[in-house]
């Protein structure tokens, strides 16, 4: 056993810090929320160069071949920055459909575009009605002589506003909720039929509503083979959940510090109120929460290329750990804040939102906690 | 990293199951399992076979017979033995008092008493808490003054934990009244077939006798029983809180009782179906069963960064509120699980009304809630980490 980093997990958080130290910090990251966009290009270019784009994806591409602990280390820095850019939606949920279903071809000229940072993409899956459920898909694609019409929305599609392309979940066959009948396309987000209705979310990130109406696409557009794509997305949401608790684990750290810091400072009846054991001891338990959700994210990180039933367990309870914690994490920092907690000008307030936000992800406690019901073993008793 | 244990790791682990599988008698797994207290010579039993193994000092240097095993071998020991039923190591002999004879022992006092604690000869018991010193040990009053060769000691300890089976007591005792609160006290091992001393039993609320006062009146004490420095007591008090903090996840026995709940949950039919069916009972396992997974991976680190040597600083505070509230949490369950049978009140050796797992279920919830307030309570944990890595 070994919770160590290697020297090349190390080099990546080392860059990663080193980014969203010097380029990255809360003004900087202010101005981009409230740029057009929602976030910086110059940024995106930077993550390129520095090859972050490249993390998930194998070194013929151009990538650096990494797996779900590379993963943790990158976004876990991007979480202490409160990271603006696309990169859960482009790299992490795009990327991993059409690293899985792509043609050779396909892969090179997507995920190059990707790695290289020329194109961003966002993968439209989930719709109005499903709620956490990606098999509720009721868009559809029925082929046709030039390839297949697509008809139907999307709900809250990550940075689906900005997105140069759209990696669509479409049903090609089946039912509402079947597993089969599920297929991937990329769709060019100015496609003709395409609309798209951006919006600012909660955490200062960017989505939109998205609507296919009588979308031509070619065949060439589909990935992998029809009705075949649920691995691929369930593969997707699997390392976005690893992605969202390193996340998280990055924000609840400077959640904790900056509130520890605060109670420090702030004089109340003449002391720091940090002195008032009352405040102590809810301190406590926001760190004891922030051990609690890095335990589960490495655990988490370390479990994507188990079989299934194990697999899908531990990202089950990881997820459900990372939405109690850091729901908890987010309350008690408002609250050990007082008044200043609930300022949009104070940066803690911030993070509170991105980790609130974050259980609307992939996923709330209670999704995953039905999951994990729903994967309950009775296990061998020894004696 | 790697979450998997190694080749080594695990062929240790196959040793320890076979060891538990052959050696540890059924009768006694079975009463670990539902909750029954066993007898002194149970546990004395069990004591003495694995000293026969080797594997009575889990944490000790091997040049006093210890296993000297690390951090990871001593976590799959523990998980081990939990999920087989063993009994709990007693604590008083091999990790309390001995680290400290150890450590700040003479070697007369090493050769008198390391080999019967070894082989589990001599039963020990902890005078720390008093009646007005529980958490805040400092606050000790017992008296030792010295007269000639023998300290007399007067006084009064509680919760003494099985001190109606014990033979030596080690003791907190003030020498000096007119110190500051900590740097009077000092650490005496004491007989307790010596005169003037009574044992009375405290019955707790789940009926049991658990714990015990134990009183001193003019109580002569050779000083050779003096360990460490006199009025230096506090810092043997410290060393041993460390020790008595090692292994204080409880992961070992919480996947067992997780376990155990999980086969009464799917044996025990409600509205004519398994109670594990029922979905509002499910979640609160599968809750658990998350809860579990994190306590076992923040163990898992603790352990793994205290596997270079040393004990585990504050950071085993985390696992002693988390471990315990995780504990609380499974007895609640189980006494749900029970139903109306989490009623009946039986002493022991009265036959089971309703399931086997039922009889004890509701006492094992009343003595758990001692767990958060043991071994320094969740506050004190609490006031610990604040201080030591919050710097508050």
């Amino acid at each position: 056993m070994d919770f160590k980093l290697n020297d090349e997990q190390r080099m990546l958080e080392e860059t990663v810090g080193r980014l969203v130290r010097d380029a990255y910090g809360f003004e900087t990251r202010e101005k981009n929320r409230n740029s057009a966009l929602g976030f910086s290009t110059e940024m995106w270019q930077q993550l390129a160069e520095l090859g972050l784009l490249g993390v998930p994806f194998s070194e013929e591409l151009g990538g650096f071949n990494g797996g779900g602990q590379e993963l943790m280390v990158v976004v876990e820095g991007f979480g202490r920055a409160l990271l603006l850019e696309p990169y859960l939606a482009t790299v992490v949920l795009s990327g991993t459909v059409i690293d899985r279903l792509g043609s050779d071809e396909q892969k090179a000229q997507l995920l190059g575009s990707i790695i290289g940072g020329e194109q961003r993409f966002a993968l439209a899956a989930y719709e109005g009605q499903a709620f956490y459920d990606h098999t509720q898909v009721t868009t559809r694609a029925v082929a046709n002589a030039d390839g297949y019409l697509l008809n139907g929305s999307k709900a809250v599609v990550l940075h689906g506003d900005s997105a140069d392309q759209l990696v669509v979940i479409a049903r090609t066959s089946g039912d509402d909720g079947d597993a089969a009948g599920l297929t991937a396309f990329v769709v060019a987000a100015d496609a003709a039929g395409v609309s798209r209705r951006g919006y600012p979310t909660v955490d200062g990130l960017r989505a939109a509503e998205i609507s296919f109406d009588n979308v031509q696409l070619a065949a060439a557009a589909r990935l992998g083979d029809e009705g075949a794509a649920l691995p691929a997305l369930e593969a997707a949401i699997e390392r976005g959940i690893v992605a969202l608790c390193a996340e998280a684990c990055g924000a609840m750290e400077v959640a904790c510090d900056q509130t520890l810091e605060y109670i420090k400072e702030r004089q109340q009846f003449g002391v720091a109120i940090g002195r008032f054991q009352a405040l102590q001891h809810r301190m406590v338990d926001m760190r004891m929460a922030l051990e609690k959700a890095r335990s589960m994210t490495i655990l988490a990180a370390c479990s994507l290329e188990l079989p299934a039933a194990e697999r899908q367990r531990r990202l089950a309870a990881a997820k459900l750990i990372i939405g109690k914690t850091g729901r908890l994490v987010s309350e008690e920092a408002i609250q050990l804040h007082g008044g200043m907690g609930m300022m949009d000008e104070t940066a803690v307030s911030h993070y509170a939102k991105r980790l609130v936000m974050i259980d609307h992800q992939l996923g709330d406690q209670q999704y995953h906690l039905q999951r994990l019901s729903a994967l309950l073993a009775v296990d061998d008793d020894v004696a | 990293m790697d979450l998997e244990y190694t080749a080594e790791e695990l062929a240790f682990r196959d040793e320890v199951r076979a060891f538990l599988r052959e050696q540890l008698p059924a009768t006694i797994a079975a009463k670990i399992k539902h909750n029954r207290r066993l007898t002194k010579d149970e546990h004395v039993l069990w004591q003495k076979r694995l000293h026969q193994r080797g594997w009575a000092a889990v944490h000790w240097p091997t040049e006093h017979g210890g296993t000297g095993w690390g951090p990871i071998e001593r976590h799959i020991f523990d998980e081990e033995c939990a999920a087989h039923h063993a009994p709990p190591m007693l604590p008083f002999g091999v990790s309390m008092v001995a680290p400290v004879i150890i450590k700040f022992g003479t070697e007369q006092q090493k050769q008198q008493y390391l080999p019967d604690i070894l082989a589990s000869n001599v039963w020990w018991c902890q005078g720390y808490s008093e009646p007005g010193a529980g958490s805040d040990l400092a606050g000790v009053k017992t008296r030792a003054v010295r007269d000639g060769d023998h300290y007399v000691v007067n006084g009064q300890k509680t919760w003494t934990t099985l001190g109606q089976h014990a033979d030596m007591i080690f003791c907190l005792v003030r020498t000096d009244p007119n110190a500051k609160k900590q740097e009077g006290i000092s650490f005496l091992l004491i007989d307790m077939n010596t005169p003037g001393i009574t044992v009375r039993p405290l019955i707790t609320l789940d009926g049991e006798h658990e714990v015990n006062e134990v009183f001193f009146d003019d109580v002569r004490v050779p000083v050779a029983n003096l360990v460490g420095e006199e009025n230096k007591g506090w810092t043997c008090a410290k060393y041993l809180l460390t020790y008595e903090r090692t292994g204080i996840a409880g992961v070992g026995q919480t996947k067992s009782l997780l376990s155990h709940l999980k086969t009464v949950a799917s044996e025990q039919i409600v509205n004519g179906r398994p109670l594990i069916e029922e979905p509002l009972f499910r979640a609160r396992l599968a809750d658990a069963e998350a809860e579990l997974m994190a306590l076992e991976m923040t163990n898992l680190r603790t352990v793994s960064a205290a596997a270079d040597g040393g004990v585990p600083g504050a950071e085993s505070s985390f696992l002693k509120i988390m471990g315990t509230v995780l504990r609380q949490e499974i007895t609640d369950l189980f006494r749900r699980a029970a139903g109306p049978y989490a009623m009946p009140f039986l002493s022991e050796g009265d036959d089971a009304v309703g399931p086997e797992f039922a009889g004890a279920v509701a006492n094992r919830y009343f003595n758990y809630r001692k767990l958060s307030i043991y071994g320094g309570s969740n506050e004190i944990q609490r006031n610990i980490i604040a201080k030591a890595i919050l710097g508050l």
